[in-house]
């Protein structure tokens, strides 16, 4: 079985194009030339002059002593946390940028949760001198509020999404019915590895510069390429998908993808997709997301306003269902004593969306033999707010 | 033949189509809206699903939808309160909602309660030309239900074609590049859009929706084709009262 998105944009029985016929001439133009784009000399001396001088790649591959001296094995940490604007989100945006600059797009918007894909997303607009647009739920401008300031001196536009939950969902909503809106000049550069195809495959391709790297690393530290398992956490899923990219094929690595559980998957406040969700259609995708019996989408909640979704991108779907990753989750509390143990044990204050990655070492078995690494999407400053609150400072 | 089918083989202008959400203002005020309209003289319906996530609309639909699923409409609920007033509806039906609510219902339990409830055809915004032809027409057909296209400023001559070769009652033009939702009025552009579909000479009939709001765009909108869909206007109108009276009244200013 294969993990590549095929001709019909499928990863298996998930994927595909569910969208209006509005945004048909817009998705169709982005299919017929992002892999032309992509693999053309042009793109690819850009973007990885892009990410060597201005995103800091590599991001360094991090041996955890004290880590993997508590949980067993050797730990790595992959540092995406140092890249500029302090996240894994910056290596897709700044492929995408290329990509709607080459399009001739003079207009960009785009969605954010934990706002870490906005500001990457505005930071890459300022660069490029584009018009910017960013839509946020209301909520996650409350809880994000460092976030929302970055953006708005980056000089981009933050447009509150005030219907549904106020959450990621109802911002990407916002985002499409923008598209809509403006099927012309704007490009829709979207944050994850959701929404419809070509966009799952599209992210997936500029986040796999993670595993790409790891690779190298890996056979520089260890002598062997492939770790024995992967940890990432998910909520579409683009950080887990580019840490994952280069070895998906490779049965002997273990992906362990983690969803945030909210406050617990019994509660109902979670956002662990795949534990309470069922197959359907969500931002014109076909997987798995939380819905009720009719097919209205439920509100998740989590405190990670970055895992505060209530679908999964369709590859992590077929994952999922083909049981090549295993998917596991973290509850908000587990998530929290997570970043503070990795902050005291190595100096390290993660996103809380990482500190979900974290919180699964306790929850699986290592062996002393065993050499993981856990793919530390971003760094901890956007949710100083939280800590503070959370943790008494 | 199928009512909508029907329809469309006897009139050829002037056709006048009201979309409204289900269960809004009130769970309870579908059948009376149904029976307002069509007492009022419109010649087919769109009877929303509420959903939650509604892409393709604009901020008074949402807000419909949002206020239908908090009143509690559900799909059992729809297609109870549709089954309820069958005998008393003539006009063609159409229930219009998005691809996940009839996949989770089950597609064969949706398109069966469809046709339990009246209904003629379905709109689904986010069903593509693609999944229809492979997934769904013999589904469709196999309940003698049609499938209405959505065809936009930004549809290619050559996907038009398609569209219409597929198509088996009547094409839905979007007015303009845009979610539903009132505009004031039809503007140049759209008039050379309409008329460039319209002298396509097309096999289905053309009804023009999205912004049309008032009789003067209702008329300009029936220069170009068999008709056109009010939507969003429709709804703001029936968020205080929703009685006979203020129906009529809104049909027939339409009409003037
Ligand atoms: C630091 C960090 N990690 C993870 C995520 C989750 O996104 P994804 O699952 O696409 O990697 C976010 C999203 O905002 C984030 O900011």
């Amino acid at each position: 079985m294969g993990y590549s998105v095929d001709k019909n944009g499928f990863y298996g029985d998930f994927g595909g194009a569910f969208i209006p016929e509005l945004l048909f001439p817009n998705v169709k133009e982005l299919e017929d030339n992002y892999i032309q784009i992509l693999e053309s000399d042009e793109f690819q001396r850009e973007y990885k002059n892009l990410l060597k001088d201005y995103v800091g790649r590599p991001s360094p591959l991090y041996l955890a002593k004290r880590l993997s001296e508590k949980y067993g094995g050797t730990i790595y940490l992959k540092r995406e946390d140092l890249n500029h604007t302090g996240a894994h989100k910056v290596n897709n945006t700044v492929g995408q940028i290329l990509l709607a600059q080459k399009l001739g797009k003079k207009r960009i918007i785009a969605e954010t949760g934990a706002g870490q894909h906005g500001v990457a997303t505005a930071t890459v607009c300022a660069l490029m001198d584009l018009e910017c647009i960013v839509y946020m739920g209301e909520i996650d401008i409350e809880r994000q509020a460092p976030n929302v300031a970055r953006m708005k001196m980056l000089g981009a536009e933050v447009r509150p999404a005030t219907s549904g939950s106020k959450t990621l969902k109802d911002a990407t909503n916002e985002a499409i019915r923008d598209w809509i809106n403006n099927p012309e000049d704007t490009y829709y550069l979207i944050g994850s590895v959701v929404g419809p195809h070509p966009y799952p495959d599209l992210v997936a391709r500029l986040q796999a510069v993670i595993s790409e790297e790891m690779k190298i690393q890996l056979k520089e530290k260890t002598g062997k390429e492939n770790p024995d398992k992967i940890i990432a956490c998910v909520g579409g899923g683009s950080n887990a998908a580019g840490a994952y990219y280069h070895y998906l094929d490779d049965e002997d690595v273990e992906l362990i993808a983690v969803e945030a559980s909210g406050k617990g998957v019994d509660t109902g406040e979670t956002a662990a997709t795949t534990t309470i969700g069922t197959p359907g259609i969500i931002h014109g995708s076909k997987t798995l997301l939380m819905q009720d019996d009719f097919g209205q989408i439920t509100e998740p909640y989590s405190i990670s306003a970055g895992l505060d979704y209530p679908g999964i991108g369709p590859l992590h779907a077929h994952l999922f269902a083909s049981h090549r990753g295993v998917f596991l989750s973290a509850t908000d509390k587990e998530a929290l004593d997570s970043a503070l143990e990795l902050t005291r044990l190595e100096g390290i204050i993660p996103a809380l969306e990482s500190a979900h990655a974290l919180a699964v070492l306790s929850k699986i078995e290592i062996k002393d033999t065993d050499t993981i690494v856990v793919n530390l999407s971003g760094r901890g400053d956007k949710d100083m707010e939280t800590y503070q609150r959370e943790l008494g400072y | 033949m199928n009512k909508l089918q029907e329809l469309f083989k006897n009139k050829k202008s002037d056709i006048l189509s009201i979309y409204f959400t289900a269960g809004y203002p009130k769970l309870e005020t579908t059948g009376e809206i149904i029976k307002g309209l069509e007492k009022s003289g419109v010649d087919f319906i769109e009877v929303g699903m509420p959903f939650s996530d509604p892409m393709a609309d604009g901020p008074t639909i949402q807000d419909s939808s949002e206020k239908a699923l908090a009143n509690g409409m559900n799909l059992d609920i729809y297609f109870e309160q549709l089954k309820s007033i069958k005998q008393d509806v003539y006009l063609p039906l159409i229930a219009m909602g998005y691809v996940n609510q009839m996949m989770r219902y089950g597609d064969d339990k949706f398109l069966q309660a469809c046709v339990d409830g009246g209904i003629s055809g379905l709109i689904l915004p986010d069903l593509s030309l693609k999944v229809y032809e492979e997934e769904y027409k013999t589904k469709f057909e196999k309940y003698g239900l049609v499938n209405v296209f959505l065809v936009t400023p930004q549809t290619s001559e050559e996907r038009i074609r398609e569209i219409d070769a597929i198509s088996n009652s009547f094409i839905y033009l979007v007015s303009s590049a845009s979610t539903t939702g009132s505009k004031s009025d039809i503007n140049q552009v759209q008039v050379d859009y309409f008329k460039r579909v319209k002298n396509m000479n097309l096999k289905n009939p053309l009804v023009i929706g999205f912004g049309i709001s008032n009789n003067e765009t209702f008329s300009q909108a029936c220069d170009y084709a068999s008709g056109a869909i009010i939507g969003s206007a429709f709804v703001k109108s029936v968020s205080e009262k929703n009685d006979f009276e203020t129906i009529s009244k809104f049909i027939s200013i339409i009409r003037s």
